[in-house]
């Protein structure tokens, strides 16, 4: 009996499909990529099972690395000039526009309130964390965080109050927490936040269990 | 499929009339569907998915007025001291003055000792306080904050140490 002959099929696929996939793909993870903005300050956060996402607006966000050193930054540029403004006019420290518009454009304050004319004169390229040497807040006696604080405050004054955020590096020191929220408690700032990663809940733990809509595991 | 037709739109022609030759226009598509995918993996890498997470900490107002502040039950008291090296210690109710209720212990174990003293008081009066000590590390804060958070501990305090207590945590470190 003679084979039936099979058609010779070609073995070339049609990619154009998977083509249009991929690219349909590579365009959405171009989409929602956010690319870290680069820090000036290098910090590790702890990890919390807390869920709630750090706010992103109206942010002060006040960080401190494991040397201690404390780092200001605002989101909204209009707040800083006037929290500058407040702290140039209340401790005399004459800066200039210039000087001003430049610390109002440099991603945070790393500097002590006395050489704030300093760090207004670095290039925004060469003001990195590692160099600065920080907002001193070291000893309840030496709090500058005192007077920025309280510059906040001023500038807040009558309106909602900014979203404060605290973010420590795992090694820092419990002390240089404790005056960052002693000027906040001074100046009525009762609640603020602390960044960190987040973390699964513990299994069987008691938050576990309420996070399961209070029914209760057997164990 | 990304083919054109190139056939002269059904127009004959006659006879000996040379057909010119067919032209395929179908394009190897692999090393774009390769470039494309790479690319992906590329992105995929670089998203950082994880955003961070915040954690609400409330601050009571500092108050001088005996009145004002607020009372604890000593029986319903915790007190979580933390030391150098993720040192934890504890006491319930008073400190004595002998310090014989003092007690050592590290974060895994520090769950059970919230939960047992949870177990063994009336909720309305079980109160935690925490009094980082001066050598403990930001991120003993945060997992000990997270570990009220976690055991649904719903009144705790952040209170300075006291030099007792300092004392007390230099000497059981041998320092």
């Amino acid at each position: 009996m003679a084979r039936p002959k099979l058609p010779r099929k070609s073995t070339t696929i049609d990619m154009t499909a998977m083509c249009d996939v991929a690219f349909l793909l590579l365009s959405f993870f171009i989409l929602t990529t956010k690319f870290k903005p680069s820090e000036a300050v290098p910090i590790n956060t702890p990890t919390s099972v807390s869920s709630k996402i750090a706010p992103e607006k109206d942010v002060i966000l006040i960080s401190f690395n494991k040397e201690g050193k404390v780092f200001l930054s605002m989101d909204d540029k209009e707040k800083k000039r006037a929290v500058l403004n407040t702290v140039n006019v209340t401790r005399n420290l004459g800066l200039s526009g210039g000087e001003m518009k430049a610390l109002v454009d440099q991603p945070f304050i790393g500097f002590p309130i006395a050489q704030l004319k300093q760090q207004a004169s670095l290039p925004s390229e060469q003001l990195k964390g590692s160099t600065s040497p920080g907002i001193p807040a070291r000893d309840s006696i030496n709090n500058e965080m005192m007077y920025w604080v309280s510059a906040v405050s001023n500038v807040y004054q009558g309106q909602k109050k900014p979203n404060l955020l605290v973010k420590g590096d795992n090694e820092a020191k419990y002390p240089t927490f404790k005056y960052v929220v002693a000027a906040f408690k001074k100046y009525d700032f009762m609640t603020f936040q602390m960044v960190t990663n987040p973390e699964n809940v513990p299994r069987g733990s008691e938050l576990y269990r309420l996070s399961l809509g209070g029914k209760q595991i057997s164990q | 499929m990304a083919e054109m037709d190139t056939s002269g739109g059904g127009h004959k022609k006659g006879p000996g009339v040379k057909k010119s030759k067919k032209l395929s226009t179908r394009v190897d598509l692999t090393p774009m569907v390769d470039l494309g995918f790479l690319l992906i993996t590329f992105f995929i890498f670089t998203t950082t998915m994880s955003q961070p997470t915040a954690m609400q900490l409330v601050m009571p107002k500092d108050t001088d007025n005996p009145e004002e502040q607020n009372k604890a039950k000593e029986s319903g008291v915790l007190t979580i001291l933390l030391g150098t090296n993720n040192n934890v210690f504890y006491y319930e109710g008073q400190l004595a003055p002998n310090a014989t209720n003092w007690q050592s212990t590290n974060f895994k174990e520090i769950r059970n000792v919230i939960l047992n003293k949870k177990k063994s008081t009336p909720e309305s009066d079980f109160v935690v306080i925490l009094k980082p000590g001066e050598t403990s590390n930001y991120k003993n804060l945060v997992d000990i904050l997270d570990e009220m958070k976690i055991n649904v501990a719903k009144r705790y305090a952040l209170v300075d140490i006291s030099p007792i207590e300092s004392i007390l945590i230099a000497k059981t470190e041998g320092r």
